[in-house]
């Protein structure tokens, strides 16, 4: 069956997917596209950075069927993992420590809007200038 | 204010956090009717219906975030609340409320009027910060409203794996809503406010979606007067540097 996995901006209905509990297991070739992480001889890697499969953790990270499971291999980093079992949908969130890393960087984090017209507006787009980022709400 | 400085190198990047995206905002960005504002709300404010009139047509971005990702990104728990970045993209002052105080909760419900000494100082922390605001775009680095790095880093507490948590929780149930499903996305708001009760852009937004108003409601009222003593705006500090 197919199930939505959302993992940092991106979303994919994903076919062959096994959930069973707090567990959900993917195809290493959806893993890459979806989430970047790539299964190597040293590991997971994505980008430069490679997690070594711990010894204790390669069962639960790799099945027989050779499918990963991502929830697990969340956890270990330290993500924050939800889903709806009624709608079928994992979301995997950032982890507490790499917000705070990046928050006190004291390089503001960067991202992309919208305005009323659909107009998309980067935060990046006005460096040089002092910005006032103001939240406000219409609740 | 914005347009007395817009040539000086400066500008207001305003986020909504609005999950009702762009017909929960339209109104206040783009008004199709001049907004009228009682007085007594203007006398909270402190702005006269000239300054109302002006800043219900901005002409700096006003964005709109219905993830809240800048809510989560920036660390901010309620509305409004500022953060300072600089030329370079650095964070000079983390996030923090824009001038708002808790005079609001001294409000009489039957009028809407403040006891006035409350009402004077709601104006005079606006205008501090504002006055703050002023000297940063003037003065820039040699502002002593300027945090050092060691000073801004401290002031960053979070977030917290609960929080970290109640982000993804949160995110769940926008899409969710976004994709049809109202009553699943429901169970997903409120549980990201009950997770992080401190945390009242949640609440809010989900009292708001149930209901166009019911932010302010006696929802909102009854868990405001349970903080007691406690702040609803945090005590801005202005003045430690």
């Amino acid at each position: 069956m197919s199930v939505t996995l959302i993992y940092g901006d991106r979303a994919a209905d994903v076919p062959g997917v096994a959930q069973r509990g707090e567990d959900v297991w993917v195809s290493l070739e959806d893993l890459a596209v979806l989430t970047g992480w790539e299964h190597k001889p040293q590991g997971l890697c994505l980008g430069e950075r490679c997690v070594p499969i711990p010894p204790a953790h390669r069962d639960e990270w790799i099945g027989a069927d050779g499918r990963f499971n991502l929830a697990a291999f969340a956890r270990y980093l330290g993500q924050p993992v939800v889903h709806d079992d009624t709608a079928c949908v994992w979301l995997f969130g950032e982890s507490a420590e790499a917000r705070g890393r990046t928050l006190r960087s004291l390089a503001a984090p960067d991202f992309r809007l919208p305005d009323l017209d659909g107009n998309l507006h980067s935060l990046a787009a006005y460096r040089g200038k002092k910005v006032l980022l103001l939240s406000w709400a219409s609740w | 204010m914005y347009r007395e400085f817009a040539d000086r190198n400066f500008i207001i990047v305003a986020v909504a956090l609005d999950t009702g995206g762009p017909d929960a905002v339209r109104e206040f960005i783009r008004p199709r009717e001049p907004i009228v504002v009682p007085a007594p709300m203007q006398a909270i404010m402190g702005w006269s219906a000239e300054q109302y009139a002006g800043a219900a047509a901005p002409s700096y971005p006003c964005l709109i975030d219905e993830k809240h990702i800048v809510a989560e990104l920036y660390d901010m728990k309620n509305v409004p609340m500022a953060v300072w970045i600089d030329e370079e993209g650095r964070i000079v002052r983390p996030a923090e409320p824009a001038g708002a105080t808790d005079g609001f909760r001294s409000m009489d419900r039957k009028t809407f009027t403040l006891p006035k000494g409350v009402a004077d100082a709601g104006r005079a922390s606006r205008a501090r910060y504002t006055a703050a605001l002023r000297d940063w775009i003037e003065r820039g680095a040699r502002s002593r409203f300027v945090l050092s790095e060691e000073d801004a880093r401290d002031r960053v507490a979070g977030p917290t794996a609960t929080d970290a948590l109640a982000a993804a929780t949160f995110r769940l149930g926008q899409y969710l809503r976004e994709r049809g499903e109202p009553d699943l996305a429901k169970r997903w708001f409120d549980a990201a406010a009950q997770l992080c009760p401190d945390r009242w852009t949640y609440f809010r937004q989900a009292l708001q979606l149930q209901e166009v108003g019911k932010a302010s409601g006696p929802e909102f009222q009854a868990k405001v007067r349970s903080l007691g003593d406690r702040k609803y705006y945090e005590e801005i500090r202005l003045d430690e540097t």
